[in-house]
């Protein structure tokens, strides 16, 4: 029995009809459709996280100079605390604020008589203690109950301190997923922070790095290799960067997107606000990369930018190549599955097939039908009640804006290079592999039994049920605290990590004496 | 102890009708507590001789978890003994969670001695949300009275609020004991209020007509009982008191539909 039919055979009517849109078989030259970012089916054990954590967590999380101020209950602000992985050096002013927790702690009392006050004395103690130039309120869901004025509370901060504070109205029940809370920050650092300082001067081929959140040192190993190569990297959003430089972001002459999901919206309003291209990479993967830095020299057209970049690629690749040969040679013709959030899932097949392993499945927690289908299909999604819940932030250009490159030429760098697209996750897939979108824990279990893959990568949630099962899963949300993976010496480091974890002797204790060996 | 609750439309003399009715009660010797639910906190002013008292929720803000009984529980006259719930300003906050809160608090205060006769909780407004529901939540109040009065809106809400009641008496024991009709003087008021009682499926249990004494007595902080004892209102109060003590009709409410209400109010000449 395929995959597909031995989940839904399982289920109720219901839920049969509500998943089967979200399970797709690829086909070779089949345009694929797949139903993404609606509400997950009560009960179901979703690997889902809340509008909450995608603003907090992921997008505002990692900004180092800026006190992020959590306003609710305590448990919202602690299990965001540290989690990430998100790591970050002091600012030029030398300060961090990334390993602390702010919270409100919002008590009984503070909901029956409202929390405002509470929000407004944290604030104030905060600018006692740490004196910091921005601060960012996140709601959590009582807050929004309640109708607590966050932004009102923002608004009277700017005035006492002549600090910038931005308030996210993330409440964690907002729309289906994390995705949410990705939109609702983007929202707000075009609203209040990008554009915002024009001071000085910015020179050289400048680069943004976009949806970069630097977890176990990502963000530092592919700004290395920018830097190496000459480019200028301006602001990096958001791994270890900083609302300053945030704030200057607009005047790069382009934007490069990792994580597609969850900082799309920037790069599409700094697009229509300030003129500023995007390109989709990928720095996860020796090819990906190497495709990555190549068509970025092409943008800018610098030939001695393309001869520097094939120099750098090829010193990078020389450094890290005999080792990941003699670790392909132990890896070569496994299979892996993969469910992260929303773009790894895509980027690490990448880096997978340099070391021979091919993909069986792969899904998204929280990607829309761009993610999966390529972004040709967004005039056709259909927004739900759920979407339009998030506020849809419509720009204007600006007076600054500014076109890098003539229309033909964009027109031209569209067809090479890919400007400006992104063709998603299916097309990227072997025939016969399996894409499902927001993946549960009954589904990880099938596929477990069904696909049988040497390893999955995925998160903490389901880490230990796979592995009592037998089978290795390595977290790709957090890296099990090891990384980077990101870049040369990052696939090198994938590579030694996934060879330990396969080869563990652990694996062959897993069937107890007792019992019949069903693990070799 | 009978756990009562009343509910009706804001202004229409809820507290003042509960507090008279309570004096009343009060006087035929019955152990009666008020739950004020309204963040206004003037649910026990009569009973008290003015708003003499800290609210649960100012006293747990203030006090933090350390609050004693007796700083939140107040005696009045007849013995009732009186607690304001309280809650946030207008705008503010959570006043639904605020009951909650309040309640929960009371309970494990020890106020429900069982020497209680009767507990009557005195509930702002309309069931707006799942707050103002508290009192008529298992385990709570089992009898219902809506004070209305012939006028539109005080009917609509009576009726609005036996929707309220119909669905928590399909979970829970909570019941309608009957509208009291709190007079506004309007062309035949009481045919109309028994009619719609009767297609709720339960009685105008009293029609109290309207009197300046009950505004007098408001005045000088007093019930009607308390403020001229011998005046032909103190003795629609201790009917009142009566009737509800004796009351055995309690029935879940079948609430009317929009056009059966307006067809109501057209059978009996008031929307013309």
């Amino acid at each position: 029995m395929d995959f597909k039919s031995a989940v839904l055979g399982r289920y109720n009517a219901r839920i049969y009809k509500s998943r089967k849109d979200h399970i797709v078989e690829v086909k070779d030259g089949v345009e694929q459709k797949i139903a993404a970012n609606t509400r997950a089916v009560p009960g179901i054990m979703t690997n889902r996280g809340c509008c909450y954590a995608g603003c907090k967590g992921v997008v505002v999380g990692p900004l180092k100079d800026t006190c992020v101020i959590t306003h609710g209950p305590i448990g919202c602000g602690f299990y965001s605390w540290g989690t990430r992985r998100n790591k970050a050096r002091p600012d030029s002013d030398g300060n961090n604020y990334i390993q602390y927790c702010f919270s409100t702690d919002m008590q009984e009392a503070d909901i029956v008589f409202g929390g405002e006050k509470k929000l407004k004395r944290a604030i104030d103690e905060v600018m006692a203690i740490f004196k910091p130039k921005r601060i960012m309120i996140c709601s959590t869901c009582p807050v929004g109950l309640i109708g607590d004025d966050i932004h009102a509370v923002a608004s009277q901060v700017e005035k006492d301190y002549g600090v910038t504070c931005v308030a996210f109205s993330c409440e964690g029940y907002k729309g289906v997923s994390q995705s949410a809370g990705h939109h609702i920050a983007n929202n707000g650092l075009m609203k209040k922070i990008i554009g915002t300082d024009d001071s000085g001067t910015i020179t050289g081929h400048t680069v943004n790095l976009l949806g970069e959140y630097n977890i176990g040192g990502d963000g530092w190993e592919t700004e290395r290799l920018l830097r190496k190569i000459g480019y200028n990297v301006v602001a990096v959003f958001t791994g270890d960067g900083s609302v300053a430089d945030i704030a200057r972001s607009h005047r790069a002459d382009i934007n490069l997107v990792q994580c597609h999901r969850s900082i799309n919206y920037v790069a599409e309003m700094m697009k229509t606000a300030f003129g500023t291209n995007w390109l989709k990479v990928n720095f996860i993967g020796l090819k990906a990369i190497a495709k990555s830095l190549r068509d970025l020299a092409v943008f800018f057209g610098d030939s001695q930018l393309v001869e520097r970049t094939e120099m750098v690629i090829a010193e990078e690749v020389a450094a890290v190549e005999p080792e990941m040969t003699a670790l392909k040679a132990r890896l070569n013709g496994r299979k892996a599955a993969i469910f992260v959030g929303g773009s790894r899932s895509h980027h690490y097949q990448e880096l997978l097939l340099d070391y021979g392993v091919e993909t069986v499945l792969a899904g998204y927690e929280f990607g829309h039908r761009d993610d999966y289908e390529g972004r040709e299909v967004i005039p056709d999604i259909k927004e739900d009640a759920d979407s339009k819940n998030i506020e849809n932030l419509v720009v204007e250009p600006d007076r600054r804006y500014r076109a890098f490159l003539s229309p033909e030429r964009f027109q031209e760098l569209k067809e090479t290079i890919g400007l400006e697209e992104y063709a998603g996750l299916i097309r990227a897939m072997g025939d016969g592999s399996w894409v499902v979108d927001d993946l549960n824990h009954f589904e990880t279990e099938e596929m477990i039994k069904v696909l049988k893959p040497d390893v999955f990568f995925s998160g903490i949630k389901d880490k230990f049920v796979v592995q009592k099962a037998g089978v290795l899963c390595r977290q790709l949300h957090s890296y099990d605290y090891s990384g980077p993976y990101a870049g040369y010496s990052g696939a090198l480091n994938f590579g030694r990590d996934l060879t330990m974890g396969l080869f563990a002797p652990a694996w062959k204790m897993i069937d107890p004496p007792w019992r019949e060996a069903t693990h070799a | 102890m009978r756990q009562v609750a009343i509910y009706g439309k804001g202004g229409i003399g809820k507290s003042t009708t509960t507090q008279n009715l309570n004096a009343g009660l009060g006087e035929m010797g019955k152990k009666i507590m008020i739950v004020g639910c309204d963040p206004k906190a003037d649910s026990t002013r009569l009973i008290l001789g003015g708003l003499a008292q800290d609210t649960v929720l100012d006293t747990l803000r203030e006090e933090g978890d350390d609050i004693d009984l007796d700083q939140v529980l107040k005696e009045g006259a007849f013995h009732i003994r009186c607690v304001e719930s309280g809650g946030p300003e207008p705008g503010v906050g959570c006043a639904g969670r605020g009951i909650i809160t309040s309640i929960t608090l009371l309970e494990r205060l020890g106020a429900y001695t069982p020497d209680l006769d009767y507990v009557f909780y005195d509930v702002l407004g309309d069931v707006v949300c799942g707050g103002f529901a508290m009192p008529i939540r298992e385990g709570k109040a089992q009898e219902i009275y809506i004070v209305c009065s012939g006028e539109m809106m005080a009917l609509y809400a009576a009726n609005n609020i036996s929707k309220g009641i119909r669905k928590y008496a399909s979970t829970g024991g909570v019941r309608l004991g009957g509208l009291i009709c709190n007079s506004r003087n309007v062309d035949g008021e009481a045919e109309l209020v028994s009619a719609v009682a009767k297609e709720l499926g339960t009685q105008m249990i009293h029609f109290v007509p309207r009197d300046n004494m009950v505004q007098r007595a408001e005045i000088n902080k007093k019930t009607v009982i308390q403020f001229e004892p011998n005046c032909e209102q103190a003795n629609e109060y201790r009917t009142l008191a009566k009737k509800i003590d004796g009351n055995d009709m309690f029935v879940i409410p079948t609430p009317l539909t929009q056009d059966r209400l307006e067809n109501l109010l057209m059978e009996h000449g008031l929307v013309a």
